[in-house]
């Protein structure tokens, strides 16, 4: 059955290295100039990983395992799980105390059972110092009271995915850079028949990815540095005003999508613009050759960053992973050896690049990997993991951010007044309400 | 000479005594499910119990808290309307499952050619897995490729797509449709073992009485029926009453937490929020409505007098 309803991949160790291994044989353990880490005797590890959106990061992922295998003869098997998935999946383990190894988890989950994970400070400094210093937002989300809980993985931006012909249509020449043009351009475009498109619904990643940025551009936030709620504000009215405008522009259905509505109307043709990570465009390139119709649609995709609010500069919320290692393994060191050689050069180089555009660098001296110039649309996944901003902004990340989230309390804000079973005022009190029980105020 | 026999009289010992006790092979019976009752449903009864009293997170044993986590769920407007999703849906989906059910049942008792294939072929929404059955309506309902919206475009009757799972409404009876095309063939199927268990020879004696059939059915079939009915219906209501994937495959929820039933509530508090207390404490808020609703067969629909027509 486990075998049927899962994804196993097993890697294992090859009898004789591999022309990529070549340099490691004889070395029982891997060893890297600064840090070295020996793997127990006997050691086997599992991780647990969220399904590939573009399937070359599996691909390049499980590679750079089966080099770590030859290199160290640690075994390594790599499950998968819907990334939606994930998170039950790692609090059960955190909780009960037994599971993979390792896992790759989302946004606040390191946050949620510090207690539970691997201390990997030691390795944390060491890469950062060796590759040019972790980017601020993914470190946050990895980090607390000065220590790595786990090592930021990747960030997997969100961006506009546009058809430039029917932007050029409505009139524009090139897409909006503010929020005021964009609103202007997506009157322009329902005008024209190709209506936008973004998630009201409870997608958790680009419901919340539409949701952070409305709030967040206007100047809003959930919560204040001390971490009381401040969602009640002026701020956040004029964010909700705006998606109400905004929303009158959109295909019908929003407030029902889940994550993967936006992407297939965009590719069905229907509508002209979402936001979305890189798979969107990824999917109509991958596909075609196959199809005429998608070929024709990923030669007029153009890809572009959220146009700026009023609070004059990027800001959005971004998705981003973070590898934990459950402190309950049994062999510590080899799961750190493991994460120390899948970070390192050349291996993390290969997996961005694979990834190509999906997975963004959380270590700086990987921001000019070639796959951000390889294709002009990946230009605006490059700096994700610069931009981004941390969930529960401006406030501490911990169970009540990850809470206030995983009850959808900005989605349901935005969807109950642009929908208009309540108006903004209204809105954003309930908003409050829900926020403070998790904040407990 | 004959030798005087010696009849050598045998107390039976202690274990055989013990092998042949109806009692203690009862008992010895009864363990392995009552152990299995014990681990695999008191346990986490009581354990899910015990946590709604506390503010136990994922990660993080809680202490004891009293009420606190009921305190905050009786002020929490999205935990009523959940309540009421749940209902809403549970009393619709199973009026509808129960008089579909029995219609389909009363056709399918009749004589008609190809009896067993229709038989077969009504089972199959119970026998696909509720998963596959959701991602199919999640199609069906789509607001931009939903194959009715489609349909009813192409037949002229309406003008533009029908927002199935976007509007509070839609959705809700949207929701509550599938559910009811996936229940039906368990209440029918089983509603038909219990037709065919009531003896034609009273079919026959009623017919000799002038009975019409309307008669035939509400003074024989329905009294006869009423005890299966009873269970089946209890049943039903268990299982839609805990509902989960299929309102957590179509909307999360949605439109904001319009269709939130108390499972999935409790699920995105408890699992996704890390609020294992107070997702615990959603659950157990199910337990009253879920007695209720046994007792209600038990005690209700069971009783003789309501099965020969009488009122109490």
């Amino acid at each position: 059955m486990k075998f049927t309803r899962r994804d196993v991949i097993r890697t294992t160790a090859g009898a004789a290295a591999g022309a990529l291994g070549s340099r490691f044989v004889g070395s029982s353990a891997f060893a890297q100039e600064g840090l070295t880490y020996k793997p127990e005797e006997g050691a086997k590890l599992r991780l647990l990983r969220w399904s590939p959106f573009v399937q070359g990061d599996e691909d390049q992922w499980l590679k750079n395992t089966k080099r770590f295998t030859e290199a160290t003869g640690v075994e390594v098997r790599v499950d998968k799980e819907s990334w939606e998935d994930i998170r039950p999946k790692a609090a059960v383990a955190a909780n009960v105390g037994s599971g993979p190894d390792l896992m790759f988890v989302w946004f606040d989950d390191p946050h949620q059972y510090p207690d539970k994970l691997l201390d990997v400070t030691e390795l944390g400094d060491y890469l950062g110092k060796k590759y040019g210093g972790w980017h601020d937002g993914p470190k946050q989300y990895a980090t607390r009271e000065g220590k790595f809980l786990g090592l930021p993985l990747a960030t997997i931006g969100n961006a506009i995915v546009y058809r430039e012909s029917w932007v050029k249509e409505a009139g524009f020449s090139e897409f909006p850079k503010d929020t005021a043009g964009f609103l202007e351009l997506c009157k322009a475009l329902k005008a024209k028949g190709h209506p936008a498109g973004f998630t009201h619904g409870h997608g958790v990643g680009d419901g919340n990815n539409y949701a952070h940025w409305l709030l967040w551009s206007h100047g809003g936030q959930m919560v204040d540095e001390a971490g009381k709620v401040t969602i009640n504000s002026p701020e956040t009215l004029k964010a909700i005003q705006y998606a109400q405008e905004l929303y009158k522009t959109f295909i019908p259905g929003t407030e029902s999508w889940l994550d993967v509505n936006n992407n297939r109307a965009f590719l069905a043709g229907e509508i002209s613009v979402i936001a979305n990570g890189i798979s969107a465009y990824n999917t109509a390139k991958v596909n075609k050759d196959n199809d005429p119709k998608l070929a024709e649609i990923a030669k007029d995709i153009r890809t572009t960053n959220l146009p700026i609010g009023p609070v004059g500069k990027s800001v959005e919320l971004f998705q981003v992973t973070t590898a934990v290692i459950f402190n309950y393994t049994p062999y510590p060191n080899a799961a750190k050896a493991y994460l120390q050689f899948m970070f390192e050069d050349p291996q993390m180089s290969d997996w961005i690049t694979s990834s190509a555009g999906y997975c963004c660098q959380t270590l700086k001296a990987f921001d000019n990997n070639p796959v951000w110039k390889a294709d002009p649309n990946n230009a605006a996944y490059a700096k994700a993991s610069a931009t981004l901003r941390p969930n529960g902004y401006a406030g501490p990340l911990g169970y009540a951010s990850a809470a206030t989230m995983a009850d959808y309390v900005l989605v349901d804000m935005f969807a109950k007044a642009v929908t208009g079973q309540a108006t903004p005022q209204e809105a954003m009190e309930e908003a409050e309400k829900r926020a403070n029980r998790y904040y407990r105020v | 000479m004959a030798v005087p026999s010696v009849a050598v009289q045998r107390h039976p010992s202690m274990l055989s005594r013990l092998a042949e006790s109806r009692n203690t092979l009862g008992l010895g019976f009864m363990l392995p499910a009552a152990a299995l009752l014990l681990v695999f449903l008191t346990y986490p009864l009581g354990l899910g119990v015990w946590l709604g009293f506390t503010d136990t997170r994922i990660g993080r044993p809680g202490i004891y808290i009293g009420v606190e986590n009921y305190e905050y769920l009786w002020s929490d407007s999205v935990f009523w309307l959940s309540v009421f999703n749940t209902v809403l849906y549970t009393v619709s989906a199973s009026i509808l499952k129960f008089v579909l059910g029995l219609w389909l049942a009363l056709i399918l008792n009749e004589k008609l050619p190809f009896k067993s294939f229709f038989r077969a072929v009504v089972l199959l929404p119970w026998v696909v897995p509720t998963v596959l059955s959701a991602i199919a309506f999640w199609w069906i309902y789509d607001s931009q490729f939903s194959i009715l919206s489609w349909a009813l475009q192409q037949m002229g009757l309406i003008d533009h797509r029908i927002n199935f799972l976007g509007d509070p409404t839609n959705a809700r009876a949207s929701v509550i449709a599938a559910n009811v095309w996936r229940g039906i063939p368990f209440v029918a199927i089983t509603l038909l073992a219990g037709l065919q268990t009531i003896p034609q020879s009273l079919y026959e004696a009623a017919t000799l009485d002038g009975a019409s059939r309307w008669q035939l059915f509400r003074h024989v079939t329905l009294p006869l029926l009423t005890p299966i009915i009873a269970i089946t219906m209890t049943f039903s209501v268990l299982f839609t009453f805990t509902d989960f994937q299929l309102i957590y495959v179509l909307t999360r929820g949605g439109p904001v937490n319009a269709t939130h039933l108390m499972a999935t509530l409790s699920f995105q508090r408890g699992i996704a929020g890390g609020q294992l207390g107070e997702g615990a404490a959603i659950a157990v808020a199910m337990i009253p409505f879920l007695l209720a609703a046994i007792l209600f067969s038990y005690f209700g629909l069971q009783r003789r007098r309501w099965q020969q027509g009488g009122g109490d």
